[in-house]
């Protein structure tokens, strides 16, 4: 349980930054990816990542596309728009100073 | 973007749904590919029907989605009641086509400003007087001096246009054979440039144009006339155009869009003013005076200082006037300066008769609105009905979580497709419906054109009235249906009356409203029915007339020439010669002195008469004699009995003489005649006396006659098929004489009521929807209720009721709810009957068959209406009603 927590209000900023690192990922890739970067530490109950996608896609941040895969089965990929590279930027400033207070909360208290 | 692409999936939700289906199942298959167990892959996964839900809702326009669901099922319903779904569809089409073509027509006519620039800041200049019986008049012609002195005095605020009445003229193109009508207005030369107009060819009348009298004889066309009688030929310029014996030079054409300053007429040919004799007459009165207010005045608190300094340099330029009373009695030149100035907003144009016209299309629109209210009262009254009968599946829609204002909802996309299927049948019927009312009120001699654009101002107008219709069909079911309580519906029914109740007010209003519509419709009918079949004391059958002109003027000798030629052709039974004919568009007084006194304070018309007029027009002598060909005039006269009561009161008034204007020789009174009608089939009987139409001047020297009117009684029941072959009679003689209009004194007798004619028509037929449709409605009321009590209504009968008691039960209140809607119906017609009381022939609001004949009728539709109801009632059969039970 304490897994899924964590992952709590930043799934947003961790499906951004992956994407900015590798492009055209399927929903099972960028969980596989956040999983396996993080240690297998962050890790969100996986079916809450679809909404999330498509969230962010009809808010423009990032772009769905169907492929074809080697095995002949359909897949959709995501890759990050310009908004989407913006909006890194700015959950990525937001996470900075939210840690930095919590930090300072935690040695000062 | 995001938004569109919600809006698009709306539209595809299953393809939707099958999409992110195959993405969930490709997340499992990647799972178990990289080495997963299946069931910890489907744990982890955690709820896969949640997932769907939530993508679905984020990537669907949700209100789209159940607004479409919605518009399905609302067709669905209509759908399934096909026949009450059209009758509503029609009825309502019906309503809102009426409403958008009278909407068109008033638009039009009052409303629509003219295209010129600044039409807000136009104002038509008026005075009003007290006439010779005391009544104040209000009238809007001035003579050019005054129009002179009044355009001086105000020239720092105001600029002041003169624009004359258009006027049917005969104009000659090539040569005298081609003589043919044309809209003549005369205008001053700064009309053009303060109105923004630019030419479409050629130049415009300038100011330059005003100089001086008979210097600028040039003609502008407007664009209209250019097209329609020229094809737009640009050889126009130059070309010259004869009116009368003046010749006039046309220099350009007018812009596209204006087609002169009055509604309903278009303007061919503008003329300056002062090209016209009598721009120079000090007492003619015969233009308009517009005001344009300079720019920086404002024309809210500028405009009563203006009009107080235009009303004294009027009253300065009338009392300063020398030669204008001379010979007038005092007391008639302290009644004319009386004059009181007066600013009309002319920014939407002139309407000849305004106030009359004003209210006939009022009138027409209050009926297309009250056909529209019961039509929508109709449909609403189905739909509540639906609605109640729904109650179940409301209640059922609520106990599942259904939010109120989705129920709402769902009953306004029902009565919005309603009215947009009707909608659209209603613009159909508006674009055929407006030009065809136009036509109806169309004299045929003078057909009015007027543009009917649909433009934006219908669309808007139409777009409103639709919002109106869904509101007033939807609105009232669709709180009913939200207030649906669940628990009471489910077990069995709410309060079984509440319904009724509602149904009862809406008998009530439809009844009132369908009254209304009767009552007024009825005063227009018999109004007309009277003015038709008024006593004429003339006769109009087989009586051509033709109207002639003779250039500058012809001796009666000549004319009497003609006169005999004419009685020389086959077919023509008799001839005379009048002025101008009864009833056509000419009236002119005389006052009356008698044995020199001073003249009497009213006035006398008068018409000069050739012998044999009378007979031809079998008007009889009542005592006396008619005219003889040796009688001349002034000399002798034949007056009718108005007359004859008015000035010799008490007396045998042959033998008698009067005078005619002061100073001229006395007419000996030879013959006397019953009253008939000169000028408007509506005038009460006026003063009137026949003079020969040989006139000769103060040495007793023929007059001249520039126009008379040759009334020719034939043998042909078709008097007009001999209007050519006299027309070529006439103009084969050579001796100046051209005929200028041809008709018959039964058209003018018909043309008299021409406004009457299509209002009683119009009022009649939508009197006539108004009762069909309330009849339906009653019908479809009485009906339901009866089917809604039959549990009721067999119980009754189980226990003895006689049938006496179910008929009562069933009717008693739609016959209470007819009696109040009848009253309320009266009340609403007393009231608005006050304002058009002016517009009837003899016709009183108050007349007892002007109420008998609505309250009959509707009283029959009700006894109609409720049969069928009754006798399902009646045929209840009560041991089947308590087995089903």
């Amino acid at each position: 349980m304490a897994k899924t927590d964590a992952l709590q209000g930043s799934l947003d900023l961790l499906v951004l930054k992956l994407l900015s690192r590798r492009t055209r990922l399927h929903g099972y890739a960028i969980m596989a990816a956040i999983a396996s970067a993080s240690g297998d530490v962050l890790r969100a109950e996986e079916g809450s990542l679809y909404p999330a996608l498509h969230r962010m896609e009809e808010a423009g941040w990032i772009r769905a596309e169907w492929i074809k895969k080697d095995t002949g089965r359909r897949a959709r990929v995501y890759e990050l728009t310009t908004a989407g590279l913006k909006q890194l930027g700015a959950e990525e400033s937001r996470w900075e100073s939210v840690s930095v207070a919590i930090n300072r909360v935690l040695r000062e208290a | 973007m995001s938004l569109w692409s919600r809006i698009a999936n709306a539209f595809q939700g299953e393809r939707l749904n099958r999409e992110i289906e195959e993405e969930l199942q490709l997340h499992m298959e990647e799972a178990i590919a990289s080495g997963r167990d299946a069931g910890e892959a489907r744990r982890a996964f955690g709820s896969s029907l949640r997932v769907r839900e939530a993508s679905h809702s984020i990537r669907v326009a949700g209100w789209l989605e159940g607004l479409l669901a919605d518009v399905h099922f609302g067709w669905r319903q209509l759908c399934r009641n096909k026949v009450t779904s059209i009758a509503a569809v029609l009825s309502l089409a019906l309503g809102i086509g009426s409403c958008v073509a009278a909407f068109r027509l008033i638009d039009a006519l009052l409303w629509r400003p003219l295209p010129v620039a600044n039409a807000d800041h136009l104002y038509i200049l008026a005075r009003s007087m007290p006439h010779f019986d005391g009544k104040l008049i209000e009238d809007d012609h001035w003579a050019t001096p005054e129009f002179d002195a009044l355009r001086n005095a105000v020239k720092d605020q105001a600029d002041l246009i003169a624009i004359s009445e258009a006027d049917r003229t005969d104009v000659t193109w090539t040569t005298d054979e081609d003589m043919e009508k044309a809209n003549v207005v005369y205008a001053s030369g700064n009309m053009f440039p303060l109105f923004g107009l630019e030419p479409a060819f050629g130049r415009l009348l300038a100011p330059t144009d005003d100089r001086a009298p008979g210097a600028s004889p040039y003609a502008v066309l407007s664009w209209d006339y250019w097209n329609h009688r020229f094809g737009c030929d640009p050889k126009i310029l130059g070309r010259p155009l004869h009116i009368g014996d003046q010749t006039f030079e046309i220099i350009g054409v007018g812009p596209r869009d204006f087609t002169g300053t009055e509604k309903g007429t278009v303007t061919d040919i503008f003329l300056p003013v002062s090209m016209n004799n009598f721009a120079t007459m000090e007492r003619a009165a015969w233009h308009r005076t517009f005001l344009m207010l300079k720019p920086g005045v404002r024309a809210g608190s500028d405009l009563e200082p203006l009009r107080q300094h235009l009303a004294a340099a009027n009253h300065t330029f009338q009392a300063g006037c020398s030669t204008c009373f001379h010979g007038m009695p005092q007391v008639d030149i302290d009644r004319y300066l009386k004059q009181n100035l007066i600013l009309h907003s002319a920014g939407a144009g002139i309407l000849e008769l305004q106030k009359d016209y004003r209210r006939f299309l009022g009138i027409l629109g209050l009926m297309a609105a009250l056909v529209l209210l019961i039509a929508c009262v109709n449909v609403a009254n189905m739909m509540t009905a639906q609605a109640t009968a729904r109650a179940h599946e409301m209640a059922l829609r609520i106990s599942i979580g259904a939010g109120r204002s989705r129920l709402i909802q769902l009953i306004l996309c029902q009565s919005a497709l309603l009215a947009l299927l009707a909608s659209v049948l209603g613009a159909l019927f508006a674009t055929w419906a407006a030009p065809f009312v136009l036509s109806l009120i169309n004299p045929p001699d003078n057909p009015a054109r007027l543009d009917l654009p649909a433009d934006w101002r219908v669309l808007l107008f139409g777009c409103g009235l639709m919002l109106l219709v869904v509101l007033l069909l939807g609105l009232l079911p669709a709180l009913r249906a939200s207030a649906v309580r669940p628990v009471a519906a489910l077990k069995g029914g709410e309060d079984p009356h509440s319904s009724r109740r509602l149904m009862r007010g809406v008998i009530a209003l439809q009844v009132a409203f369908c009254f209304l519509a009767l009552f007024l419709s009825s005063l227009f009918v018999a109004s007309f029915q009277r003015l038709q079949n008024r006593p004429l004391g003339f006769s109009t059958d087989r009586l051509l007339l033709l109207q002639t002109v003779a250039g500058k003027g012809q001796l009666p000798v000549v004319w009497n020439q003609t006169t005999e030629a004419i009685r020389a052709v086959p077919g023509v039974e008799s001839v005379a010669i009048a002025s101008w004919p009864l009833l056509g568009r000419i009236q002119i007084n005389s006052e009356i002195s008698v044995n020199g006194a001073p003249p009497s304070p009213t006035p006398a018309f008068f018409l000069n008469v050739s012998s044999g007029w009378l007979s031809t027009m079998k008007i009889p002598l009542v005592s006396g004699r008619d005219f003889s060909p040796q009688d001349r005039s002034p000399g002798v006269a034949i007056v009718n009995e108005t007359f004859a009561r008015t000035y010799f009161p008490g007396q045998n008034p042959i033998g008698r003489s009067f005078e005619r204007d002061g100073g001229q020789s006395p007419n000996k009174i030879v013959g006397v005649t019953p009253d008939v009608p000169y000028h408007d089939l509506r005038e009460p009987t006026r003063a009137i006396f026949y003079v020969p139409f040989n006139g000769v001047n103060d040495k007793s020297a023929p007059q001249t006659v520039g126009f008379a009117t040759f009334v020719i009684h034939t043998d042909a029941q078709d008097s007009l098929a001999l209007a050519e072959t006299l027309r070529k009679l006439i103009a084969q003689r050579h001796n100046g004489f051209r005929v200028s209009n041809v008709t018959t004194q039964y058209d003018l007798v018909r043309d008299q009521t021409v406004r009457e004619r299509p209002i009683a028509m119009l009022a009649a037929f939508f009197a006539a929807v108004a009762l069909l449709l309330a009849g339906i409605g009653l019908y479809a009321v009485l009906n339901y209720s009866v089917l809604q009590r039959r549990r009721e209504i067999g119980i009754r009968m189980a226990i003895g009721s006689p049938r006496a008691g179910i008929v009562h039960l069933v009717t008693l209140d739609a016959f209470l709810m007819t009696a109040l809607g009848g009253c309320v119906g009266a009340a609403l017609g007393f009231g608005s009957a006050r304002y058009v009381e002016s517009l009837f022939y003899q016709v009183k609001a108050t007349d007892a068959d002007m109420i008998a004949l609505p309250a009959g009728a509707i009283l029959l539709t009700t006894l109609i209406a409720t049969l069928p109801a009754v006798l399902r009632a009646l045929r209840t059969d009560p041991t089947e009603i308590l087995r089903a039970e």
